[in-house]
């Protein structure tokens, strides 16, 4: 299915909380297949950009289109794992009944407003996929934190996307887990396009084929360029590099560079 | 004991009826109180619940000035919750505006009901609206409980999946193109009919504990929303025929009674087991 058709395609964008800039002049293609990374500061827009794919949230400026229509419009083939910090953790659920929320729009036809029968196994599948099929039944607020985190990303599978949106997957597990993680989503990139948010440069550089940096602005780089210099800038200075077996590219860019924002000339 | 040696005299026709109201008004309690901790609107619905007065107010004024027999404070309640749910609902989007919708229906509501009973002539004893008393409660009453138990049951039976979709986040929900803010309104309004009717069994300042301390109770064991549902009815129950019991003993006002008892066995059972599911 990888075509080089992009499924997200962001012109001109502009987008501010009251008076206070987020996002500016934000030009962004993603391609259909593609596994691509937003990284960047916290308060750098990461989240916004996300939810301005979702139609969320409304751009000042400029167009968004997500599988050529409106993101609003788009939003069925879109599977979204929001932050945990959103979430009640104690709020008294099953995990099946979490992760077959992503089938909600299927149901409620009949009288008694029950999922249809193909549900629970989109919902069993989903959970083996990210491995907690053993979990079905456990209760959502006596797991662990990264536990969690994979039963929203099963919920997210049980909508059948054609685009998958991770919003900080790796936070709350461990690096073995996240490990784990990467190769799931590396096995789940052959069925859909995923776009992730992580503030952790050292671990997506691995594996994903592009990374998002969002500041404000946005500029693309293929992983391979991914240096010290570049991530300075993207942080400021005093971001500490943890990972230094990715590969690096001496030469760099800079982020002024007028051609920034289009991977294709990069 | 004496209560329930009254209860089985063949006289004590009004007692039994009283326990009968205060069951049957667990239903609802247990149910939208497990709705308003799971949305965290228990500020709302005290505010749905004080502006009832202004409806109260309004309705005894016009009674008197145009000598309207038929009119009944409950319809100008009804009027008052429903109006003020919508205002909230409608217009406190976003949490600081909400947060000043709130505080504004709660004090306009109560401050119009004591601006019209002073303007309408003789002397109101508000107490029972404002405490309750449930040995004042009809046979109409009970009735209306009744088919507001049924209507609440049907409800969240059919929508069961949607409330909890909602309920365990919204943003998804919405995601998936359920109609958010058409549910929102429909709950809001069925928390301000609810919270109407309960008025009578424990008043307009305390409605809010009983909508928020048998659920949170629950929401110490509960594994599921409908499990929460369900035990909060129980815990309700407890709580009120426990308070009557203890009123009649004691010749003491039933509404404070059934508060204390709710709050009591939220304490104790929440010291027991670590405080979990905290408000």
């Amino acid at each position: 299915m990888r075509s080089e058709m992009p499924i997200i395609r962001i012109k001109n964008l502009y987008f501010s909380y009251h008076d206070n800039p987020v996002l500016e002049d934000v030009n962004l293609e993603i391609d259909n297949g593609e596994l691509a990374s937003i990284v960047g500061p916290n308060g750098g827009g990461k989240t916004t950009l996300l939810k301005l794919i979702l139609g969320l949230l409304k751009p000042q400026q400029g167009t968004i289109e997500i599988f050529n229509t409106t993101p609003e419009k788009a939003r069925r083939k879109i599977g979204y794992m929001p932050q945990q910090t959103q979430l009640d953790p104690q709020f008294p659920i099953s995990v099946l009944d979490v992760v077959l929320t992503g089938q909600i729009d299927r149901c409620g036809k009949g009288l008694t407003g029950g999922f249809p029968k193909a549900a629970a196994g989109i919902a069993q599948a989903a959970l083996t996929e990210v491995g907690l099929g053993d979990f079905i039944q456990k209760s959502f607020n006596r797991l662990s934190g990264g536990q969690r985190q994979r039963v929203l990303i099963a919920r997210a599978l049980c909508t059948e996307p054609e685009l998958l949106l991770l919003d900080e997957p790796t936070s709350n597990i461990d690096s073995r887990s996240e490990e784990n993680l990467y190769e799931t989503l590396a096995r789940l990139n052959r069925k859909m396009t995923i776009l992730l948010v992580s503030h952790d440069i050292g671990f997506v550089s691995q594996f994903v084929k592009s990374v998002i940096c969002v500041n404000h602005q946005v500029i693309i780089h293929p992983t391979s360029q991914i240096n010290g210099t570049i991530i300075k800038e993207i942080y400021g200075g005093d971001f500490n590099l943890i990972r230094h077996d990715h590969r690096c590219d001496h030469a760099g860019h800079s982020h002024h560079d007028p051609l920034s924002g289009n991977r294709k000339q990069l | 004991m004496d209560f329930f040696s009254a209860l089985t005299n063949p006289d004590s026709l009004f007692l039994r009826q009283t326990l009968l109201v205060g069951l049957f008004s667990s239903v609802t309690f247990g149910i939208i109180g497990t709705y308003v901790i799971s949305r965290r609107i228990s500020y709302l619905a005290g505010a749905v619940s004080h502006s009832v007065l202004g409806g109260i107010g309004g309705v005894i004024w016009l009674k008197t000035l145009f000598q309207l027999e038929w009119l009944d404070p409950l319809y100008g309640a009804l009027l008052a919750a429903l109006l003020s749910a919508f205002i909230i609902g409608r217009f406190g989007s976003g949490r600081k505006k909400e947060e000043i919708m709130i505080g504004a229906t709660w004090a306009i509501g109560m401050a119009l009901g004591i601006i019209f009973m002073d303007m309408t002539p003789g002397y109101f004893d508000i107490t029972s609206y404002l405490f309750g008393d449930i040995l004042l409660v009809s046979v109409r009453d009970l009735k209306l409980i009744i088919v507001l138990d049924i209507v609440i049951i049907l409800f969240f039976y059919r929508f069961y999946h949607i409330v909890t979709a909602i309920c365990f986040d919204e943003e998804f929900a919405r995601l998936r193109g359920l109609k958010v803010d058409l549910f929102y309104q429909l709950l809001l309004g069925l928390t301000a009919v609810s919270v109407v009717l309960l008025i009578r069994v424990v008043g307009i300042v305390m409605v809010i504990a009983m909508l928020t301390l048998p659920a949170a109770t629950a929401g110490l064991y509960a594994r599921t929303l409908s499990g929460m549902m369900l035990l909060a009815v129980i815990f309700s129950a407890i709580a009120i025929v426990g308070g009557i019991a203890l009123s009649y003993s004691a010749n003491l006002s039933s509404g404070p009674i059934i508060i204390v008892c709710a709050g009591v066995i939220y304490f104790v059972l929440a010291a027991i087991k670590g405080d979990k599911y905290s408000l």
